[in-house]
């Protein structure tokens, strides 16, 4: 007689846990019950839709899903929405004043060819919002250790860091005005 | 959604935390989350419970005190890079910050969740070492104190029990004006180093070197004193001359291989990159 490999079943899923939290995006308060599990990440694309966030690797190694929490730059891969309960997060949606007008930033990135396809660019912009707002006049060096948790597979990051050069001397005309 | 199903806790104080330690098995703690979510994102760690530390504040400090800094576990790395007294009194800690991970990992990760997850390469477990960090570990029973030598029990895998939680650590200060550097090879910015160097002088007036400690990382489970090389410095004074003959000592310590780098490569690394951190060190004597 053959053995018969036992069937085997498996215990029901337990049920998913949620939980209520409050989180102010863009300036607007959002009230969601979410699944403890979900990523910041996948919570701002999936439930309140702003699909500007990429996500590349899912495991905090591409720097597209950078976003701001409390002002500061960090992936939102690695973060769990219910961590976000209570923070204040930017993403790049908030970035350009007007469907026609583009943020200093995104205005210097298009001079300058610093995309090609485009997906790593969200992560870019949201890291050099923190990075220039801290270091108004970076140099070149400067400016690519910043990058360097954002990975680019189309430019070779030379039209990247000089739209970043070009951006800081934008955002400083800018702020003497 | 890519982690797994589990309950979540964020408690505020850390007898919360000990008590639902001791409440459920399989529970991890979660810290700054940039070596924990990765894994939860791919599914290498099933926990039943997830315990954040995040909303502790109580865990976040830095603080002068007579001879040492105190260092709360859930301290953002970018804090350590950017405090002014870690910068005045420890500037070895800022130096290393910069190679660990990137800004946007820095300003989530923290002090803790790097040495409890222990890589044996990582920036933050080498400086400890060097330092000679003492651990505070806090338990059902109270808290114990680990100086850092003792601290890694293997490979990745910390003197804290499961019924524990790291909380804070202490770095004892060096003389003002002593020398410091962090020196290290990685394949790209902000990885793991392949191979680090740490090294901290004190001189006389003169060029004699008082004191010193020189820290290898990268060839072992945990990163390696070289007593051998310290014993070696002391008392002599310094120059290139020096440096290269007592470097040179480290081509000789047992590294393990890898994919990333056979051993003898990491044995080169670690001659060279201990000279130049002996050198840099030396150029920022007071």
């Amino acid at each position: 007689m053959r053995d018969v490999p036992e069937i085997r079943v498996e215990a029901p899923q337990p049920m998913s846990e949620k939980r209520t939290i409050a989180v102010t995006v863009n300036g607007v308060r959002h009230e969601q019950e979410v699944e403890v599990r979900l990523t910041l990440a996948d919570f701002l694309r999936q439930n309140l839709g702003l699909t500007g966030t990429h996500l590349g690797c899912e495991h905090g190694v591409c720097g597209a899903c950078t976003i701001l929490c409390d002002a500061h730059s960090v992936r939102s891969c690695l973060m769990l929405a219910v961590q976000a309960h209570g923070r204040t997060i930017t993403t790049v949606e908030s970035l350009a004043p007007g469907p026609d007008r583009l943020h200093p930033l995104q205005a210097a990135f298009s001079a300058n060819h610093g995309l090609q396809c485009g997906f790593c660019t969200p992560g870019i912009l949201m890291t050099l919002v923190e990075f220039l707002r801290e270091h108004p006049d970076p140099t070149e060096e400067e400016v690519r250790i910043a990058l360097s948790g954002n990975l680019c597979r189309c430019t070779g990051y030379q039209g990247i860091v000089a739209s970043a050069l070009d951006a800081a001397k934008r955002l400083r005309t800018a702020g003497r005005r | 959604m890519k982690p797994p199903r589990f309950s979540y806790h964020d408690p505020e104080s850390v007898s919360e935390v000990l008590e639902l330690l001791g409440r459920y098995d399989n529970a991890k703690l979660l810290a700054g989350g940039q070596s924990l979510m990765p894994m939860l994102n791919m599914r290498f760690v099933l926990p039943d419970h997830v315990i954040d530390l995040n909303r502790i504040e109580a865990l976040s400090y830095i603080r002068e005190v007579p001879g040492a800094l105190e260092i709360g576990a859930m301290t953002r790395q970018r804090d350590l890079e950017l405090d002014a007294a870690v910068r005045a009194r420890c500037p070895l800690l800022p130096e290393a910050m910069l190679e660990v991970g990137h800004r946007q990992t820095r300003n989530r990760g923290t002090l803790g969740g790097s040495l409890c997850h222990l890589d044996p390469a990582a920036e933050l477990v080498a400086v400890s070492t060097a330092l000679d960090a003492v651990v505070s570990v806090t338990g059902p029973g109270g808290t114990r104190e680990v100086p850092f030598a003792h601290f890694p029990r293997a490979y990745m895998t910390p003197a804290v029990e499961p019924d524990e939680v790291l909380t804070g650590v202490r770095f004892p200060l060096w003389a003002q004006g002593h020398g410091y550097a962090f020196v290290e090879f990685a394949r790209r910015h902000g990885d793991f180093a392949v191979c680090s160097a740490t090294v901290l002088l004190e001189k006389e007036s003169g060029a004699k070197i008082t004191r010193a400690s020189v820290t290898v990382a990268g060839l072992a489970p945990a990163p390696l004193r070289v007593r051998e090389v310290e014993q070696a410095l002391v008392g002599n004074a310094a120059s290139e001359a020096l440096f290269r003959d007592v470097a040179e000592r480290c081509r000789a310590l047992d590294a393990m291989g890898d994919v990333h780098a056979p051993a003898s490569y990491r044995q080169q690394l670690a001659a060279v990159l201990t000279r130049r951190a002996l050198e840099k060190a030396n150029a920022r004597c007071a």
